[in-house]
């Protein structure tokens, strides 16, 4: 028995047949993989190199390349909080966000809390800048986020 | 000057603008009908072609022109790439034109396709997209249960098929050729160049890579003709030879010190300060502005003084900037500090340098480590010199470095030290710092 459930299997092999070649499905299956377990551990980046006729090394070289991925030592939280600090977020508050952010949650920024309900992270402009400061969760952005907003957010993510 | 109506947000805020039934009540698909049914695929290059559409990726290359790269009588399979990782700083209207009017966007795609006798569309979305994720996703399941995808469109005997593919947080998979490697599951590191794309891109096969505003200009061009879509923008400076003018309508971002942060679509060429006055609601807080970044940090910072540029292609060069870039315009106010500026943009290419050509790895590390000693009041004079030499040197030494990255990276650098110069040495002179000494939560990387 491998680390990916067979449900993860299926998913990633549904992707051979969009390319032309497998290694192609590699971001895919990273995505998938992290998805589902929060993390990539190295057992699943053999299953992957498996799955696409790949070696190992080729997985984990393109994984690394993305800071997005996370290795087993450094699992995601159940969701990931990203506040954006590039130029017309941090025109609007985006630095001071992040620290009130890190404050509040009481990790550093890359860390998660306790609890392993929230990672916190920075982002480089995650494309909401017409309602700056912004942020992402998960994969959602949320606009104008003040620090209020925020301390709503931060409450309702760690408390379901 | 009769007012300007919206083309491409003109379906903005409909309700369920978009699903495919809105969408087809609103004549859409008609334009992919009638290429489809009444043009071969290099009538629709031509027609592309003649209306002078320019990428609205950043480097404005010519449409038409770049399709017709591709080698001729080739058995396939060519493939198409849509550039939808959108990541240039303080850019969104790519966002907006997926979130609103997807299907606008994919009967572009489907057309280019067509043009290009295109197998199969990759559409690169950036992971940070999610929300655009899951629209393209349901377009896309639209337009194949409607047989605008899949097999035999329109009983002419063209498939195509067209997959979302997801990118993964980093900034140079934008570059075309990055996101080629991206997309083959590789690290994004951007290729040496020739060759082309359109000669050897994806999986080493022929191969387009479009923005998806400019493939949203397809679908109007080919549904309202060329005509329709010159009578707006700049024409040519007879003054420059190499431009080909501007034409068509385009998508402006404003954000930063404005009233009112959004985006507008307007004929190319709205000079950076009636963008601001008269679509931004002026700058915030009754101040006024010290300056702007003119289309993402790429293109350079421009002075209060130059707001009167208009931003066609050519427009920005004038003043010094790299170009139009994304036509993403951000303000910052009298009160900020050009070095909390400064040290900002520096920060973003520090950390998204993919590290492959020592001067961008080097450099762009280099420069943000002075940006942030000056920002923090430990500056030394001799610092706005390096600065500068490496601002001008990074990037335009050829061959030295692989894309076009290092360039931009430096282009807002020495745009800062030239114009802004006294201010920097005055926060040298005075070693106070700025007001905000930022965080020392997070460096570069
Ligand atoms: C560092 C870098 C980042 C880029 N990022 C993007 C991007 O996010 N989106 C985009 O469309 N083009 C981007 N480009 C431009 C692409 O390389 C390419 O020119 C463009 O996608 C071509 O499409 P177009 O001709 O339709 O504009 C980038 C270029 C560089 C050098
Ligand atoms: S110029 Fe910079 S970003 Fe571009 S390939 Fe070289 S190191 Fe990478
Ligand atoms: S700068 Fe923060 S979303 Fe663009």
């Amino acid at each position: 028995m491998g680390v990916l459930s067979d449900d993860l299997r299926h998913k990633i092999m549904a992707y051979i047949p969009r390319y032309p070649r497998k290694q192609a499905v590699t971001l895919p299956a990273l995505h998938l993989v992290q998805d589902a377990m929060r993390c990539v551990p190295l057992a699943a980046v053999r299953e992957i190199a498996d799955i696409l006729d790949l070696s190992p090394a080729e997985v984990h070289d393109t994984m690394t390349f993305y800071g997005f991925f996370r290795e087993e030592d450094k699992p995601l939280g159940r969701t990931r909080l990203w506040v954006c600090r590039s130029l017309a977020c941090a025109l609007r508050g985006g630095d001071e966000l992040l620290e009130h952010c890190s404050k509040r949650l009481g990790v550093p920024v890359g860390c998660t809390t306790d609890d392993g309900k929230v990672t916190l992270e920075f982002a480089e402009c995650i494309g909401a800048c017409e309602g700056a400061p912004a942020v992402l969760v998960g994969d959602t952005h949320r606009m104008n986020v003040t620090h209020e907003v925020a301390d709503k957010l931060m409450w309702d993510l760690r408390s379901y | 000057m009769a007012v300007f109506e919206p083309v491409l947000l003109r379906r903005l805020g409909k309700p369920n603008s978009q699903s495919i039934e809105t969408y087809l009540n609103d004549g859409g698909y008609r334009a992919l009908e009638k290429a489809i049914t009444t043009m071969t695929p290099d009538d629709v290059v031509q027609a592309v072609k003649a209306s002078g559409l320019r990428g609205r990726g950043g480097a404005g290359f010519p449409c038409g022109l770049k399709w017709t790269f591709l080698p001729k009588n080739h058995t396939g399979p060519v493939y198409l790439c849509v550039n939808g990782d959108e990541s240039e700083p303080c850019t969104f209207n790519n966002r907006v034109l997926i979130e609103e009017d997807p299907h606008q966007f994919l009967e572009g795609v489907i057309l280019a396709s067509y043009a290009t006798k295109t197998w199969v569309a990759y559409i690169y979305l950036r992971y940070e997209y999610g929300q655009c994720y899951r629209t393209m996703e349901k377009a896309i399941a639209e337009a194949y249960e409607k047989g605008f995808l899949g097999k035999n469109i329109f009983g002419k005997g063209y498939d195509l098929d067209c997959y979302l593919h997801r990118g993964a947080g980093a900034y140079i998979c934008g570059e075309e050729t990055g996101l080629i490697e991206s997309l083959e599951g590789k690290r994004a590191w951007p290729r040496i160049k020739p060759p082309f794309p359109a000669v050897e891109g994806a999986f080493r096969k022929p191969t387009v890579v479009n923005n998806i505003e400019t493939l949203a200009c397809v679908t109007h061009i080919i549904d309202r003709g060329v005509d329709w879509f010159k009578s707006m923008g700049v024409p040519p400076d007879p003054k420059n030879p190499r431009d080909v003018g501007s034409y068509g309508p385009k998508l402006y971002n404003i954000s930063g010190h404005v009233n009112k942060p959004g985006t507008v679509e307007l004929p190319m060429g709205i000079t950076v300060r009636d963008l601001i006055d008269k679509h931004g609601g002026g700058v915030w807080k009754d101040r006024k502005a010290k300056g702007a970044i003119p289309g993402g940090i790429s293109m350079g910072i421009m002075t209060e003084a130059e707001f009167d540029t208009p931003l066609d292609f050519d427009g920005p060069g004038k003043v010094g900037c790299l170009g139009l870039g994304t036509g993403a315009v951000t303000v910052f106010d009298e009160e900020t500090s050009i070095a909390d500026v400064l040290h900002n943009i520096t920060r973003f290419f520090a950390h998204e340098s993919c590290g492959q050509c020592t001067p961008c790895r080097e450099g762009t590390g280099w420069l943000h480590k002075m940006a942030d000693r000056i920002r923090r009041g430990q500056g030394r004079r001799e610092d706005l010199d390096i600065l500068a030499e490496i601002g001008n040197a990074i990037g335009t030494m050829p061959g030295t470095t692989i894309c076009g990255l290092a360039d931009g990276a430096g282009w807002p650098v020495k745009n800062a030290i030239k114009k802004f110069r006294p201010e920097f040495e005055a926060l040298i002179r005075d070693g106070a710092g700025t007001r905000s000494r930022g965080l020392a939560l997070v460096g570069a990387h």
